[in-house]
């Protein structure tokens, strides 16, 4: 298997300081936020690869570097063996994009409400020259809104008109206009109930049968994860902290991050069986703990982890950032 | 059997509009026995918080309560004038919200608002509502809550927050605590440490609560019993273990098979098509019929009531003909 998506060592640092009159005045420093701080990873055609973590921790950052919304302050992405930075040149940006599509989390906020359907999907259409004339553009929107389970009709409708899980598959819609390679879903099901979440889940992973879609896909519910994914990457404060093959991460966790992430979460089979929570809550960005992010609220952090930061090793198969791990203390 | 903490019986919530009047909550009926954790669950619009609403009196005008009847101990408390109300508020019904941010006043320290909370519904002095309160701020897992209690909300985090909302809604050791979604807004880490506080303090106060969410997961963790709602009716309502593992109504079971599980594969996950109805578009008959993949005859011309269906109630035609859905 070859991989489409390389990320190597992709950083993004946002610069978070008070105004220039403010840092004078007041003496304070330039402040910055390490939202995204050396992640690697690479997604196989055709395959899925799930970021998890909790709010603030860079997954959706990882998104938006990857389709181009945000410029690297470090690292590359390489798109099929293709860099995406040094593909100055506009045109060859121009075809790289085409083959890479985004669904937004807020289906709400993401589509232009003073635009008919017709329009919102066939704007790419028009933006890459790929259908010529109002029939052809309009074939085409139709094929596209039927793919994803609406009608033809619906074309000459405002976004407004729809429900939150019809609004998303107009962006599914519209993301897959250009016949993309691969998709990156931030968050696509999160504002939405959970029968239409299976509605969307669904059409989605027909779609990835059908076409070879390859996803990148962004949640905080590791029961979608597990569902759709067939890798998934954990991030903690910008960082990966582990990754592996869905099967291995569910079963065999190895991370203290994983593990408390996946005791955390309510499940409905074990009805009255009570869970033990984490002590602690995710530290602030602007200024992270030494070593290791995640060892205040770590059972098994010692000196080493407050002071010497972990990298992502390789370990029997399974990639994680963990002293404890690779001592053999867990 | 103990007599029932809260009644809520045929209780209609309606909508004046321009358009005509949209009924919210059509016949809602349960009861709530004393320390009782009754969990209500269904998609959005489904009139899950308005039922709390109407509940601790706080419905949005034009909103109204146009029949049925909701008793707290015996009392009828849906007609009180808004001053007996207010005082029944807070001190015999608590109140947890979605977002812990908006339920805080910005301008006041948290010591003040529980401070004030307390004094308003118990006879006791300032020094020792002082003291209550920091004791409140320490069961719910503050630390340094001698000095945190001079601090103001933005001085805290979203899930310490939260905290101060569970010790201000527990400040005047209400009976009954009425909880609209209250960990929807923050991290699962931080969920899971929320819901356990919730059900032990809950437990330790003798108080029993009406969860409401979306969530089913929370639901099966925390609740005794669930009422599932749908389209502003009681769709299934029983002990918890019964309606997650044998669910009787078709809703139900889709509900419960759309959500994916932590410990099976499936290739697909169970769909139910189309979406809730809008309030002015209510089909006839049943208000599921459109979704439901057994519906019938009769499921389209008239509306079924909650029948008996083994351990739980539901209301399906299907119950009525011993069909198990």
């Amino acid at each position: 298997m070859t991989a489409l998506v390389e990320v190597l060592d992709l950083a993004k640092t946002f610069d978070v300081s008070a105004p220039w009159l403010n840092r004078v005045v007041e003496r304070k420093p330039r402040q910055f936020v390490h939202a995204v701080d050396g992640v690697s990873f690479s997604i196989e055609k055709g395959k899925t690869l799930a970021l998890v973590g909790e709010s603030g921790c860079g997954k959706s950052t990882v998104a938006r570097l990857l389709v181009g919304l945000y410029q690297p302050t470090r690292g590359t992405v390489r798109f099929d063996g293709q860099a995406t930075d040094a593909a100055r040149d506009p045109a060859e940006l121009r075809t790289l994009r085409r083959r890479m599509q985004m669904i937004f989390q807020d289906p709400y906020a993401s589509l232009n409400p003073r635009w008919k359907v017709l329009d919102i999907v066939g704007e790419p259409l028009r933006e890459h020259g790929l259908a010529h004339g109002g029939d052809e553009m309009r074939s085409r929107v139709t094929a596209l809104l039927q793919q994803v389970g609406l009608a033809a009709a619906d074309t000459e409708k405002f976004p407004h008109q729809f429900s939150g899980g019809q609004r998303q598959r107009i962006s599914i819609a519209r993301a897959l206009a250009t016949n993309p390679e691969f998709l990156v879903c931030d968050e696509p099901t999160s504002a939405l109930d959970v029968s239409v979440q299976a509605q969307v889940l669904n059409i989605m992973k027909d779609l990835q049968r059908q076409q070879g879609l390859t996803y990148l896909f962004i949640s905080h519910n590791l029961a979608v994860v597990r569902h759709v994914a067939d890798e998934v990457g954990v991030m903690y404060l910008g960082r990966l902290v582990e990754r592996a093959h869905k099967s291995e991460l569910f079963s065999n966790p190895r991370h203290p991050y994983t593990r408390m992430l996946l005791d955390a979460i309510p499940d409905i089979h074990m009805s009255g069986r009570s869970r033990t929570p984490v002590q602690g809550e995710v530290p602030n960005p602007l200024n992270p703990p030494s070593g290791c992010a995640f060892h205040p609220r770590c059972p098994h952090a010692n000196a080493r982890c407050s002071a010497e930061r972990p990298a992502l090793n390789a370990f029997k198969g399974i990639h994680v950032a963990c002293h404890a791990v690779e001592e053999g203390r867990i | 059997m103990v007599a029932p903490l809260l009644e809520v019986r045929h209780l209609r919530v309606e909508f004046p509009t321009r358009r005509g009047t949209l009924l919210a909550l059509d016949d809602i009926s349960f009861d709530i026995a004393p320390g009782e954790v009754l969990g209500v669950v269904g998609e959005s619009g489904a009139g899950k918080s308005l039922t709390g609403a109407a509940i601790i009196g706080l419905l949005e005008p034009p909103g109204r309560i146009a029949g049925g009847e909701i008793r707290l101990e015996g009392q009828r408390i849906d007609n009180l004038p808004y001053e007996q109300m207010r005082a029944i508020r807070g001190r015999r019904i608590g109140a947890i919200f979605q977002d812990p941010l908006t339920s805080l006043n910005p301008l006041y320290t948290i010591g003040r608002q529980l401070i004030e909370t307390i004094q308003t519904h118990l006879p006791v002095g300032a020094e020792e509502a002082r003291q209550r309160a920091i004791r409140l701020l320490q069961e719910t897992g503050i630390p340094a809550a001698e000095q945190r209690i001079d601090q103001y909300p933005h001085q805290f985090s979203g899930g310490m927050r939260q905290r101060v909302v569970i010790a201000l809604a527990l400040a005047a050791e209400p009976k009954l605590l009425v909880a609209d979604e209250p960990t929807t807004a923050l991290d699962v880490s931080i969920q899971a440490q929320i819901i356990s506080l919730l059900k032990r303090l809950c437990k330790d106060h003798g108080a029993a609560v009406m969860l409401v969410t979306h969530d089913m997961g929370v639901i099966a963790e925390t609740c005794d019993r669930v009422a599932v709602l749908y389209a502003g009716r009681v769709a299934e309502i029983g002990p918890v273990a019964d309606v997650i593992h044998r669910p009787q109504h078709p809703y139900t079971v889709g509900l419960m098979g759309s959500i994916p599980a932590m410990d099976e594969d499936r290739e697909r996950l169970l769909q139910i098509d189309g979406s809730m109805p809008r309030l002015n578009a209510i089909p006839k008959g049943c208000a599921f019929n459109p979704r439901c993949p057994k519906v019938f005859a009769r499921c389209r011309e008239e509306r079924p009531d909650l029948l008996d269906a083994g351990a739980t109630r539901a209301a399906c035609w299907l119950v009525k003909q011993g069909v198990a859905a």
